[in-house]
């Protein structure tokens, strides 16, 4: 008898990879590979900077991000401004989420009127630079409605960001296979009964991905409101850097908050995608 | 049967796909208890004729009357009218984000507003009556594909319908699979549900059947009972029909 131990293939062997290309692949001459890489690169910028003259001055940025004196510790303008930008990111998403739900629902009605009236918001925005959108909003739509620059940068933000949502979610609810509308249906559900107990709950793992995407693209979409000096993390990078001229340092600085906080968003995401996966 | 009273009836009725006549001048009635077995080739408008007793497919012309509603898009009696309809799917249709109890409690729960314990009980009965009790924690992905029919079935029994449709039920199904399916069928037909079967099962149909329906491009072609149908079909459109699927 053949056990799996003494059994030897009596075809030709396949030809096995080439040693040059287990090498590249192996995990130290990578890590080896990035090293040089990232280095060279900040050696570039440090030198360039060196032959500029600039005067780096890494060790005042801590006071930044907080400060302990006699008075105890206190949280730093960064810090404030980082807070300010990630409830105006948070805010403004869940207002999105809100509102592209309700132009998907919209558009997928099958009525003529609503279909009409989605498509016109959707193509209204979508044909707006970010930029003049929030011109729009703090400018005109501001004084007319009686909202200051925070709530400006929220609704612009969440106007602008429904439209990437509502297709997210026209999307997700298009992938629920068609045999669940009927199998709702047929048991007696009305239409918004089936969405909430039925489609809604499995297009999620369809939009989860693409919507963590767009959070991501919030919190930085978010720096835009700069411009009309609302104070969150560009603001305040901005305001620093006319006080001190350390722009190398404060804008390196501020890349690298924003980048840490996407980082976890997208680190958090993934984890419950894999928690709530429906086998 | 003949004396029970109408509770399906087709008057007339049409029904198109844009160009395509998918139901021509049906005129049919289904009492109330009668098990009524339709075949016919693919395409014929077996599903399509079903599918408009519950309203998931609207007739475009003629009068369609169900448990004393007559179907029509803007009916407002439509979402009870599913409730004593119950429809078991060719592709079962479970949902998979729910476990098989859920799937079973979810349309009492939220339809018919009855309490979360009740519906258990009801759901657990009915598990116990399609024979696969032990698998109501579970997920439809983990069940073979006679017992996801069986949940399907148990499904709508929970709904309490008083109507069943089947379209194909076990067209889907593995060759093994589908006397597990067929045997629940014929239990349920026992207890007196009125059934209406898609199906090309026809030793099912022999076995359960009060009258057969040959339908053939949209058209009802034959109607009669299953000794007569089986034996001497008066039409050769149903004889060569028969001859196809019987020779094997």
């Amino acid at each position: 008898m053949t056990t799996l131990d003494t059994y030897a293939p009596k075809g030709r062997a396949l030809p096995g990879r080439r040693p040059i290309a287990r090498v590249i692949d192996s995990v130290t001459f990578s890590v080896i590979l990035y090293a040089i890489i990232v280095g060279g690169l900040v050696m570039l910028s440090y030198s360039g900077a060196q032959a500029m003259g600039y005067n780096w001055q890494w060790y005042r940025i801590p006071q930044y991000f907080y400060t302990v004196t006699d008075d105890g510790f206190q949280w730093g303008e960064i810090s404030t401004g980082l807070v300010k930008t990630l409830t105006l990111s948070a805010t403004a998403f869940a207002l999105a989420i809100v509102l592209g739900l309700i132009t998907a629902l919209l558009r997928l009605s099958g009525l003529v009127v609503c279909t009409a009236v989605a498509i016109g918001f959707l193509e209204l925005i979508r044909n707006i630079p970010l930029l003049v959108l929030l011109y729009l909003f703090y400018y005109v739509l501001g004084p007319i409605f009686g909202f200051d620059r925070y709530w400006a940068s929220i609704l612009c933000l969440a106007v602008f960001h429904s439209v990437l949502i509502s297709e997210i979610f026209r999307a997700g609810i298009n992938s629920v296979a068609k045999g669940q509308w009927e199998a709702a249906t047929s048991i007696g559900m009305s239409r918004g009964q089936a969405y909430r107990y039925i489609i809604l709950p499995q297009s999620i793992r369809f939009m989860l991905p693409p919507m963590t995407g767009e959070a991501v693209h919030m919190v930085k979409s978010s720096a835009i409101v700069s411009v009309i000096a609302v104070a969150e993390l560009t603001t305040i990078g901005r305001n620093i850097i006319s006080d001190t001229f350390m722009s190398f340092e404060i804008w390196f600085t501020i890349a690298a908050v924003y980048m840490v906080v996407t980082l976890i968003l997208s680190v958090g995401v993934s984890y419950v995608e894999k928690r709530y996966a429906v086998e | 049967m003949s004396g029970n009273a109408p509770i399906i009836t087709f008057d007339r009725v049409d029904k198109f796909y844009g160009d395509f006549h998918a139901l021509k001048d049906i005129s049919i009635t289904v009492r109330e208890g009668e098990r009524m077995v339709v075949c016919g080739p693919s395409g014929s408008g077996k599903s399509t004729l079903i599918r408009c007793i519950n309203g998931l497919e609207f007739h475009n012309s003629g009068v369609l009357t169900v448990d004393g509603v007559e179907v029509h898009e803007e009916s407002k009696h439509i979402y009870r009218l599913r409730q004593e309809v119950g429809m078991v799917f060719q592709q079962f249709n479970l949902f998979p984000h729910l476990t098989v109890l859920e799937n079973l409690t979810i349309g009492p729960i939220k339809v018919r507003k009855v309490s979360p314990s009740e519906a258990e009980r009801t759901a657990r009965k009915y598990l116990e009556r399609v024979r696969i009790p032990e698998q109501a924690d579970k997920y439809p992905a983990a069940l073979s594909g006679g017992q996801q029919q069986r949940v399907a079935i148990a499904r709508s029994l929970c709904m309490e319908s008083r109507i069943m449709l089947f379209d194909e039920p076990t067209s889907a199904l593995d060759p093994e699979m589908i006397n597990e399916v067929l045997d629940v069928m014929v239990e349920l037909a026992d207890t007196g549900m009125t059934m209406v079967v898609v199906t090309h099962e026809m030793g099912f149909a022999r076995k359960v059947a009060d009258t057969m329906v040959f339908m053939d491009a949209g058209e009802i072609v034959e109607t009669a009972a299953p000794e007569t149908f089986f034996t001497n079909p008066a039409s050769a459109r149903c004889r060569a029909f028969l001859d196809q699927i019987l020779d094997h």
